[in-house]
């Protein structure tokens, strides 16, 4: 289209005459291929900022560490009759890799109200690009920055009491960028509607923090109270806590009665729900979350 | 660019009432009224980034609703507020704007090149946005906007909030690049001696365009601009001023003074017929704020002031 407007004569022979050439760029007609380098821009931007931004690095790591060191150990003085010889350390330990991409995830979603405050979301807004490829970007990106940060909480497995073995590994980290993904698109979700920042992370504390209480990150989820044990089994986070400590179990050395304790797994009506399905419904609530903020941002004018 | 019968209500409030008016190709064209009065949601309308709720608009031969990618790609934005990301450098915020916008890989090093020396910022390539001054981002801004050679700039009150010098080097840079680049500029301004930089402005108040035209054009309505000179004999040009032209010309501030309709063409004709020795000639325009008042009855302060009001509902709608 453009070639055609600008072909008759007079401009285009005046800005190849003139002292000052001036190299002219075409933007391409969208195609699959400018929304995938959409989402890569988007993505990007968030991991050079994540790496920009090392105080929130630390930050961001003190809540899994406070968890894990502290009450973990302080608790352990209370506990240690009920552990069967587990330390209590190692018991947390799977929610605390949990709760290592759960606050990071978070934080990427939130800078998506900073980028509207700041203007830069209209930046972004008005790019020939979809909404939906900004969306994913930024849930990848959220996703991983928050894997690099349980990475890091992922390397401290030795002093736990966890073996490093490339399995675990590797199913961890799966399942961490699956619940990061999750928490960013909810994060993405609800920062669709709300423009303030306070009114934001209030929202968002509101959220994760009963979640994670209640997912099963510093309990056994069997002989709970039914009250306790219904609100559990609501929890979308239970679903992601639970495959992480089966994972992290698998890999202990420890008595089947301890396993029985620490681990005995969710249940749905007495069926014991493979950690596969557990992990499908995290997938699945991170889409369907991923879903409303494509419509909610698609929609905003 | 052509727009027809654009209209913008945000619940009960018009912001935009209906407005027609064309824009030429390679033309810079301002916007010109008090805040409020609908320049900025006309200009998002027209950039895509809010819905008409009535009429049509075609930005560079394509519909703003139904072509709105079209649009976009044709297009260069400088917003009122910043839209940079301040935690990047200059150079990164370009190469994403870049990317974002499908500029040829092998173009994006030459192209960023050139537009940020053309904003003096070449230099400064590496620094965080984040340290910049608000001009330079200001200037930042307009490089990022050029960054893939759009054949429409909108510019979005590009001067307001900068110091005066700052205003008039972002100035430069506007006709600069007018004369360097095949493009079209849109801009919005509330700034009366800057609409004087346009090819032909559009006065807007309360939601609807009250005249368009050449600043001159616009000035030349209001009626004469003064011409003063200085002569060894006042008595005597008055005499031929009124023998020789049949204007009417008194004595003020020393001066010879009187009106008359395009004084710059006046001035010739003044030296080879008037018969007397003149000393000093001085030819002054009707300003835009006269243009304005002429329209509206009220300066563009007054207009602002009684305006507060409904200004402030707007921006609580545009922020949502």
């Amino acid at each position: 289209m453009a070639s055609e407007t600008t072909a008759p004569g007079s401009a285009g022979a005046l800005a190849s005459g003139g002292g000052h050439q001036v190299a002219g760029v075409r933007v391409p007609v969208r195609s699959a291929g400018s929304e995938l380098r959409a989402i890569k821009v988007v993505w990007k931007r968030e991991l050079i900022r994540f790496s920009r931004d090392r105080l929130r690095i630390l930050t961001s790591l003190m809540q899994p560490f406070l968890f894990l060191f502290v009450l973990g150990t302080g608790l352990s003085r209370l506990a240690s009759a009920g552990t069967h010889g587990v330390n209590l350390r190692t018991f947390v330990y799977p929610g605390v890799l949990c709760m290592a991409v759960m606050f990071t995830a978070m934080f990427s979603a939130a800078s998506l109200v900073w980028d509207r405050e700041f203007g830069f979301l209209r930046e972004m807004m008005v790019a020939p690009v979809r909404r939906s490829s900004l969306v994913l970007g930024k849930c990848f990106g959220g996703a991983t920055v928050a894997g690099f940060q349980g990475v890091i909480v992922l390397c401290l497995a030795g002093l736990v009491g966890v073996p490093y073995s490339a399995i675990l590994i590797i199913e961890v980290f799966a399942l961490q960028l699956l619940l990061a993904f999750a928490i960013t698109a909810f994060g993405v979700m609800v920062a669709a509607r709300i423009t303030q920042m306070q009114s934001f992370m209030a929202l968002m504390q509101m959220a994760i923090m009963p979640m994670y209480f209640l997912s099963g990150a510093l309990f056994p989820v069997s002989g709970l109270p039914q009250w306790l044990e219904i609100l559990n089994r609501l929890d979308p986070l239970t679903y992601a806590v639970d495959p992480m400590r089966r994972a992290v179990f698998a890999h202990l050395d420890i008595s089947a009665a301890a396993r029985r304790a620490l681990d005995p797994g969710v249940t749905w009506w007495s069926w014991h729900v493979p950690g596969l399905v557990e992990a499908a419904v995290v997938a699945l609530l991170g889409l369907a979350m991923l879903g409303i903020a494509i419509v909610e941002f698609g929609r905003a004018e | 660019m052509s727009v027809n019968g654009l209209v913008k209500r945000y619940d009960e409030v018009e912001a935009v009432r209906g407005i027609d008016f064309e824009v030429r190709s390679g033309e810079i064209f301002g916007f010109l009224g008090p805040n409020g009065a609908g320049k900025s949601t006309t200009i998002n309308m027209l950039c895509t980034l809010v819905r008409p709720s009535g009429g049509s608009a075609r930005v560079a031969g394509h519909d703003v609703v139904s072509e709105r990618d079209e649009v976009r790609r044709n297009i260069g934005l400088v917003f009122q507020d910043t839209t940079l990301d301040g935690y990047l450098t200059a150079e990164q915020n370009l190469r994403l704007h870049a990317e974002l916008y499908g500029v040829p890989r092998e173009l994006v090093g030459e192209r960023m090149r050139q537009v940020m020396e053309m904003v003096g910022l070449w230099e400064r390539r590496s620094s965080w946005v984040n340290t910049f001054s608000g001009g330079m981002k200001r200037r930042l801004e307009i490089a990022r906007g050029l960054l893939h050679s759009p054949r429409v700039l909108f510019l979005d009150e590009p001067t307001v909030g900068l110091d005066p010098q700052t205003r008039s080097s972002i100035w430069s840079y506007i006709r600069e690049l007018k004369a360097r680049e095949d493009i079209t500029i849109f801009l919005t301004t509330h700034y009366m001696d800057e609409a004087e930089y346009c090819d032909r402005i559009a006065i807007m108040d309360q939601g609807k365009i009250i005249v368009l035209d050449t600043p001159e054009a616009l000035k030349a309505k209001v009626g004469s601009d003064r011409v003063q000179i200085q002569t060894d004999d006042d008595e005597a040009a008055i005499a031929a001023l009124r023998e020789r032209f049949g204007i009417e010309a008194t004595v003020a501030e020393g001066e010879v003074t009187f009106g008359v309709p395009e004084g710059e063409h006046f001035v010739p004709r003044l030296f080879a017929e008037l018969g007397q020795p003149i000393r000093s000639v001085s030819v002054s325009r009707p300003s835009l704020d006269d243009v304005f008042m002429s329209y509206t009855g009220s300066t563009i302060r007054d207009a602002e002031s009684s305006q507060t009001d409904t200004r402030r509902n707007f921006a609580r709608m545009m922020s949502r």
